[in-house]
């Protein structure tokens, strides 16, 4: 979904960018909650991760195809605010070095990609969390119906954005269906990698997990007697 | 955490420096849709076009696997040092005891 240059216009893209910095700017003071010496290794992993995949393109209807965007998967695994910093520089390095996104669209791939996915994912995520029973295995699940609701939600800013300061004339309705229609198929691949991703790490390392604290923390007040058993 | 690590960085590796030759060369949903409206018409190249690794692939590697592997390698590696980093930077430190 990278918005290449020349789709928007100047004053839109200028919104954009001012939009992406200010929520850049508050990732990187939230981040620091998030981040301690034994999550931050986590944080380059989980960026690099994300990059490689998103190379990865899956065909979802004939002559289309679609990849992960990662912004559900990264807010489960490190942390809303340390999941925006890491879509960010995945973006950034992809415009700059790749030429994929538009340099003055960067700001607009941030709110799209980075900070859309991140937040809508993140909410679907702890609703679904609060209203479901705290379970471990229930944590892939929470994150792949994330990922799902995450990439529509992407691809309607979108439209709302192309609305505001498309530089084309294209009509609302014929944008919205078609855009919405494909991204909701290319939610259904994000949906299953991020359980996939989300699954592995839980089976070796829970504790790493971002999303899965409060559930660890619940098991963790278990009591035990000397001989290790649970009374 | 140091076999987790491992485990993660092996993957986006093997991903992006072999697997991503196997990728669909379709266009995505949005660019699908911006041909298919004429949104496309209004793209304008992009400024780095001509970088080393424009385009996914390693400017004057002709082996195609090859050069985009190269690039997808590449790529991992300075997304992993630069997100890394700003992590280690933003990070809470343990107060010095």
């Amino acid at each position: 979904m990278h918005v290449p240059d020349g789709f928007l216009d100047a004053p839109t893209s200028i919104a954009t960018g001012a939009a992406a910095v200010a929520c850049v700017g508050t990732a990187l003071a939230g981040a620091r909650r998030e981040l301690d010496d034994k999550t931050a290794p986590m944080a380059g992993l989980v960026a690099a991760f994300i990059f490689a995949t998103q190379m990865i393109n899956f065909p979802v209807a004939s002559g289309t195809s679609g990849h992960l965007l990662g912004g559900a998967l990264a807010a489960v695994l490190v942390g809303p605010f340390t999941a925006v910093l890491c879509m960010s520089v995945v973006f950034l390095v992809q415009s700059l070095l790749f030429a994929d996104g538009g340099i003055t669209a960067l700001g607009t791939n941030i709110m799209l990609m980075g900070v859309t996915t991140v937040v809508v994912g993140w909410l679907v995520f702890r609703g679904l969390q609060a209203v479901l029973p705290k379970r471990l295995t229930l944590v892939p699940f929470c994150a792949g119906a994330a990922a799902l609701v995450s990439v529509p939600a992407a691809a309607t800013l979108f439209v709302v954005l192309y609305e505001i300061g498309g530089t084309a004339d294209i009509p609302l309705h014929s944008l919205a269906t078609a855009m919405i229609g494909v991204h909701v198929l290319i939610g259904i691949g994000e949906a299953v990698i991020t359980f996939l991703a989300v699954a592995s790490i839980i089976a070796v390392r829970p504790d790493l997990v971002y999303g899965a604290r409060r559930v660890l923390a619940r098991r963790e007040l278990e009591v035990r007697t000397s001989t290790g058993a649970a009374t | 955490m140091k076999w987790v690590a491992l485990g993660i960085l092996a993957v986006a590796l093997l991903l992006a420096g072999v697997v991503s030759y196997y990728a669909s060369s379709e266009p995505d949903g949005l660019n699908r849709v911006a041909q298919d409206t004429g949104i496309s018409r209004t793209e304008k190249q992009h400024a780095t076009a001509d970088g080393p690794l424009a385009g996914y692939s390693t400017k004057d590697v002709d082996n195609q696997r090859l050069s985009g592997g190269l690039a997808g390698v590449a790529g991992v590696v300075v997304v992993l040092v630069l997100a890394g980093g700003l992590a280690l930077v933003v990070r809470r430190r343990k107060p010095v005891s």
